[in-house]
């Protein structure tokens, strides 16, 4: 038989609108956005009048679907009862915005330059967050705190060049924009800057400049969004492969700026896998290499002084990215294992063997639950007679403890015949730690899961509800105990500060290396009853973090520092290792132009 | 109506035992849990049925118990114990399957073979025993509740205190009777030498350690990782003692920290959430060694353990040793005792199964963790009457007539409630209790005429040398004083204050402060004084003495007050003993002619030299006698370099 199209997971929201309108004064989009909090503003979870879980728009494969053990899940998890709401302020209220520092020559010689700019209240608002809990939280609350004064929309590489021109000679401080998926702090503005702060928002530098199907190539300008870069390399038979969980709306820049990480990094490689050639502007000037050579011995890489950098350094403008054909063939797929400990041995004998599919990624036991909980409605009796059926044989008959269980969802990709052979690979090892296959809808709906999840933080936070995720990347032989150890000091941090239901804390592996994985973890609880919700938050997250410190974590594997981390950096790197990255910003910028101070 | 007037005599019972542990005219004091006696159940029921009854302990998070074989089978392809064999086997050339034979060889001499026959087996027998024993036992329920919730959440370790054999016996069976997870203890290799018993032992959860293995690396590695698989795994409760040995003196002992080291890593390392630490303060009204422990700290060795001296030692089923108290204290988190002060992540760096020195600040907190540990087994320690009236009689070796006994002894159970002691004192009145200690200890006090006094010889009985009488005195004074020394605790902060109040130059606190180091160091291997905290026991003593209104502060200075004499001359008199034992040992050492001393012959020839002065008259203090207070001062001297020590 002829081989299936290929199924791309990102068809649905392909169909979206192009986000931003050139040459229209309201560029920005902000408009199909919301304001405090995540995502598409059409699209959120609710609880119908029934009582029911309902996520709205028609942009995912969950819209418009009822969700029926939602409500359940959510009152059993964390104690909440849907007569206890806390509605988030509907508008903004403008007046709350603080006016604008400007600096009247620079935004006079912007508009001789053509650089479009606007310091319209609703905008800087836009611009002056990422997705930390405490910025949503506040927006929520109608809480506005320091807003860039100016936003700036570079068209290209020499818009950029002449904004910095312009902000060096006037002594602004620059902070790139690219997404605003920040989940570190790194687009708040920094309390002590009294120099007027300029929102440089990269999004209308979107094209793909061109495709090289030689070398297997592409040049973009660094503002483009993921799923744009994505859908349009896709109509030309290519991908990068780089699916961040946040490239709906997370930006190329933003991308090499924070060094992230994607979803199907085993095939393609991580964002310093992917990058060939970087072009940044810097406040010293343009920093570029000067040919594409795939590898080259010329000293330490200068692309990993910019990758990382978090927006202390320049501006990303343009960014040569390897790509690759469009696998021919996708498929999903789930195993369930008798325990956690038997999944994470799973995963590291794949990582030993180097056959990990394209995507690999071990829920533990709450999470699997939560999953479940997000289940649709069945259509048929049939179907629900046949999940009836696999749970009974999975916990019944195959003895597996129902609160001990946890789940891996696979992502395989390639030709249709390898696919197939390496998905019986996997399925072999998995089967040597007790694990069994449980079908391609749970591995999709985990995936699912990870897209969705954003979204589920404000239906948490329409009922006193709060949480975040935080990653960190660990040895193999340390995982086990880092994920118990985490989990358990959240637990216990909670208990101490009062909160009084026992929080959500759950972890899941995401991603596995030769010599360890990626670990995530989410954390949530139900702040009735405590007087500052945030501070519980903010030290039961620090907290956490000292303990994966303590356990051989690393302080970020792909959020980055930004703020939020800082206080580390030193034990992270060294004093010397620090010394080396603030003398590289004292030569590069030495008035702090790009003051975001982020990382140092 | 007789059950409900039998209840209600319980009430009042229970309520009088209340009032005794936190006394109402003694507020401040540290809440203390209330005793049950444990034996009231045995003696109503079958000890046939409560040893076959169905034993279903709560164990670590619910986990199914694991198999012994299992437990060895991780011990010996532990990735620790693994790399250690390869490094042996690369340094001495042996072929590595040897070396794995000699681990595996090793941990068979050393693990447990924890059987629920011998359990049952053992849970009768002592059931018969103790009773025949003890009048009571009794034991703080609310203190095993708080075990049982322990063993649930975090691995446990044990850490009783250690006076007697009896010990991890009692141990086990109170855990088997209140149905909790029974230990895994380490005991001295002494007892493989009784071959059945030796056995049994270990078929009841004891393993056995060499008393010394400092260079054997296969040893230490196979010991270590058998103590932390049963940790990281919570196979069972760990139990072991700090003071390492039976204190032979009544006084607890400087702890040993090599075993605390080995459970604390765990956390360290991350391998566990927490571990929780639970003293446990075990105390008896009678030790059962009483006179074999004196004998032995006058230089007769410790008979060997053997089976049949175990069947000798029948005999004292024959004799009332009243009343044992069992207390398990407030389990103690390794996790917040290392809270910021341990950086968890020096481990980050080398693989964990490769053994790493601890860091000092590790080394540092495992020290004084062992000291905490051992000061909350001493302020948990159940303290009887009769160790204030041999207090009393110690310090008046002519005798007292027994009102002026009781009436200091009133004097003195006040001043030990308002310092804090853990004092048993049924009723309110002295006379019935006061006797009741002296019936019990007939053989260490006499009673004639009216008049109290040590049991030990006047005159040499027929063809005793002048050297046996002072050798049969000094037993019954070294004997007496293990119960004194039980309450030495509670006043020896306070007595060393006394001490530099009297030799200090000038009443300023610093001068007074100057003294009392320069005793605290002195001591400091002879009573539990946390290393370090000299300042601070300085001000505990200053408060209680202020307290008691023994002396007043001022700004600068630090003076008697006007009704203190009496509390200070005693406080003195309760350090006399050992400042003269210390004195002697000195004397000895001045006039010591040989160049190089052999550590060996160190006790027996200060013993000598003190028996000599003691056959002079010139010492009257027999405890000056005890190679425990001479081995003490001889470290102190060492610590203080007045002393080397060289390798010949």
């Amino acid at each position: 038989p002829p081989p299936p199209p290929p199924r791309l997971r990102w068809r649905s929201s392909f169909e979206m609108v192009a986000d931003a309108v050139y040459g229209d004064a309201k560029i920005s989009r902000q408009d199909i956005m919301k304001w405090n909090g995540w995502g598409y503003s059409d699209s959120r979870f609710l609880f119908n009048k029934k009582g029911q879980g309902e996520f709205t728009g028609k942009r995912y494969r969950l819209s418009g679907m009822i969700l029926p053990s939602l409500k359940d899940w959510f009152e059993a998890t964390f104690g909440t009862s849907l007569q206890h709401k806390t509605p988030a302020t509907p508008t903004l209220n403008v007046s709350a915005v603080p006016p604008p520092n400007l600096v009247e020559p620079f935004v006079e010689e912007l508009k001789v330059a053509g650089v479009a700019a606007s310091h319209d209240p609703e905008g800087r608002v836009f611009r002056s967050h990422g997705h930390c809990l405490h910025e949503i939280f506040a927006l929520r609350e109608g809480r506005i705190g320091r807003v860039p004064d100016l936003v700036v929309w570079p068209n290209c590489h020499n818009d950029v060049v002449k904004i910095v021109e312009l902000a060096c000679k006037y002594n602004v401080c620059l902070m790139p924009y690219g997404g605003g998926t920040s989940v570190s702090s790194a687009l708040e503005c920094p309390l002590e800057e009294t120099r007027s702060v300029v929102s440089l928002d990269t999004s209308q530098m979107n094209r793909i400049l061109w495709i090289d199907e030689k070398n297997l190539t592409v040049h973009v300008e660094a503002g483009i969004i993921g799923q744009d870069l994505e859908r349009q390399l896709n109509e030309s038979g290519y991908c990068t492969g780089h699916e961040p969980d946040s490239m709906e709306f997370s930006s190329l820049g933003g991308w090499v700026a924070t060094r992230a990480s994607g979803m199907k990094k085993n095939i393609y490689g991580n964002i310093e896998d992917l990058v060939v050639h970087i072009k940044m502007v810097t406040p010293r000037g343009v920093i570029e290499k000067s040919c594409q050579g795939p590898r080259m011995s010329t000293g330490p890489d200068i692309h990993h002084f910019i990758m990382g950098s978090e927006g202390t350094l320049g501006v990303v403008t343009e960014v040569t990215m390897k790509i690759r054909p469009l696998p021919e063939y996708q498929k999903y797929g789930s195993i369930v294992f008798p325990n956690f400990q038997q999944g994470v041995s799973c995963l590291r004998e794949v990582a030993r063997q180097r056959c990990a599919p394209a995507s690999i990624r071990l829920m533990d036991n709450e999470q699997f639950q939560f999953g479940h909980a997000l289940k649709p409605q069945v259509s048929s009796i049939f179907t629900s007679f046949l999940d009836g059926l696999k749970k009974f044989y999975i916990t019944k008959f195959k003895g597996f403890e129902p609160h001990h269980l946890c789940v891996a969802t696979l992502l395989f990709e390639g030709d249709r015949e390898k696919v197939l052979q390496h998905e019986k690979q996997v399925y072999d090892i998995a089967a040597k730690f007790g694990g069994l296959a449980a079908g391609e809808d749970n591995g999709q709906r985990g995936y699912m899961l990870t897209f969705v999840i954003a979204y589920l933080r404000d239906l948490g936070m329409d009922y006193y509800v709060i949480g975040e995720s935080f990653e960190t990347s660990v040895p193999w032989d340390r995982v086990l105990d880092l994920c118990r150890n985490v989990k358990e000091r959240i637990v216990r941090e909670c208990k101490e500060r009062g909160v009084q239901f026992p929080p959500f804390s759950t972890c899941r592996v995401t991603q596995t290396y030769d010599a360890g994985a990626c670990v995530y973890f989410y954390f949530a609880f139900n702040y009735r009853g405590l007087a500052d919700p945030l501070h519980v938050y903010e030290r039961v997250e620090h907290e956490a973090r000292e303990e994966i410190l303590a356990n051989g974590g690393s302080l970020s594997h792909h959020h980055g520092v930004g703020k939020l981390r800082k206080e580390w950096m030193r034990e992270a790197v060294s004093t010397v290792g620090l010394g080396m990255l603030q003398s590289v910003k004292e030569y590069v910028d030495p008035n702090n132009i790009f003051g975001n101070r982020n990382l140092l | 109506m007789r059950v409900r007037s039998s209840s209600r005599l319980a009430v009042i019972l229970k309520l009088t035992t209340l009032q005794t542990l936190y006394s109402t005219d003694h507020p401040g004091l540290k809440k203390r849990d209330e005793l049950e006696d444990m034996l009231e159940e045995r003696r109503r029921s079958s000890d046939a049925r409560h040893a076959l009854r169905c034993y279903a302990p709560a164990v670590y998070k619910g986990l199914a118990p694991r198999e012994v074989s299992a437990l060895r089978g991780a011990v010996l392809q532990s990735d620790a114990l693994q790399h250690v064999i390869g490094q042996v086997s690369a340094e001495c050339g042996e072929r590595r399957e040897l070396v794995q034979e000699e681990a595996a060889h090793l941990l068979d001499e050393m693990a447990h073979r924890l059987r629920l026959g011998t359990v049952r087996f053992f849970a009768y027998v002592l059931s018969k025993v103790f009773k025949t024993l003890f009048r009571s036992v009794r034991v703080n329920e609310e203190g095993v509740q708080r075990l049982q919730q322990a063993i649930q959440d975090h691995p446990v370790v044990l850490l009783p205190s250690h006076r007697s054999y009896m010990d991890f016996l009692m141990m086990s069976y109170i855990l088997y009777t209140y149905d909790l997870a029974l230990p895994v203890i380490a005991a001295g290799m002494d007892f493989m030498s009784m071959k059945v018993v030796g056995e049994m032992l270990r078929m009841s959860g004891a393993f056995f350690i060499r008393r010394s293995f400092g260079g054997d690396k296969l040893y230490w590695a196979v010991f270590s990782e058998y103590v932390k698989t049963m940790l990281r795994t919570g196979y069972a409760p760990i139990e072991f003692f700090l003071e390492g040995t039976r204190s032979r003196t009544g006084k607890s002992l400087t702890p040993k920290t090599g075993l605390l080291n080995i459970v604390m890593e765990p956390f360290f390392k991350g391998e566990v959430f927490d571990i929780h630490l639970v003293p446990v303060s075990i105390s008896y009204d009678r030790i059962l060694e009483e006179s074999l422990y004196a004998r032995e700290l006058l230089g007769v060795p410790k008979p060997k353990e053997t089976t049949s001296g175990l069947l000798k030692a029948r005999q004292i089923l024959r004799e009332d040793y009243g009343v044992m108290h069992v207390y398990f204290g407030h389990p103690v988190s390794v996790r917040s005792l290392a809270q910021g002060r341990v950086k968890r992540s020096q481990y980050n760096l080398v693989p964990r199964h490769i053994p790493q020195r601890p860091c000092l600040a590790a080394q540092a907190l495992v020290g004084e963790a062992a000291f905490r540990l051992v000061r909350l087994q001493e302020q948990a320690m159940v303290l009887r009457p009769w160790t204030l009236v041999a207090t009393l009689l110690l310090q008046n070796p002519d005798g007292m007539d027994l009102p002026v006994l009781e009436e200091q002894a009133a004097w003195l159970r006040r001043l030990a409630l308002s310092f804090g002691a853990f004092l048993d004192w049924p009723g309110r009145t002295c006379r019935p209790v006061v006797g009741a200690g002296l019936a019990l200890h007939k053989n260490l006090a006499r009673v004639s005429g009216g008049r109290v006094r040590l049991a030990v010889a006047e005159t040499p009985g027929v063809g005793q040398t002048a050297e046996e009488l002072a050798f049969d005195r000094a037993v019954g004074v070294l004997s007496c004083a293990s119960y004194r020394n039980q309450i030495l605790h509670v006043f020896i902060r306070p007595a060393l204050l006394s001490v530099a109040l009297r030799t200090a130059n000038s009443s300023r606190k610093d001068e007074v402060y100057t003294c009392f180091n320069f005793l605290w160091t002195v001591f400091s291997n002879e009573f539990i004084l946390c290393p370090g905290a000299s300042v601070q026991d300085f001000e505990e003593a200053c408060y209680l003495l202020g307290k008691c209104c023994a002396v007043q502060e001022s700004q600068q200075d630090i003076v008697m007050s006007e009704g203190g004499h009496a509390t200070l001359a005693f406080l003195r008199a309760l350090l006399d003993p050992f400042l003269q034992g210390y004195q002697v040992v000195c004397q000895y050492l001045c006039k010591e002619t040989e160049e190089n001393l052999r550590e060996n012959k160190f006790v027996p020839a200060a013993r000598n030299f003190a028996l000599q002065l003691i056959l002079a008259g010139t010492l009257k203090c027999y405890e000056a006698l005890s190679s425990d207070l001479q081995k003490n001062a001889l470290a102190a001297l060492v610590q203080l370099e007045a002393v080397t020590k060289v390798k010949v």
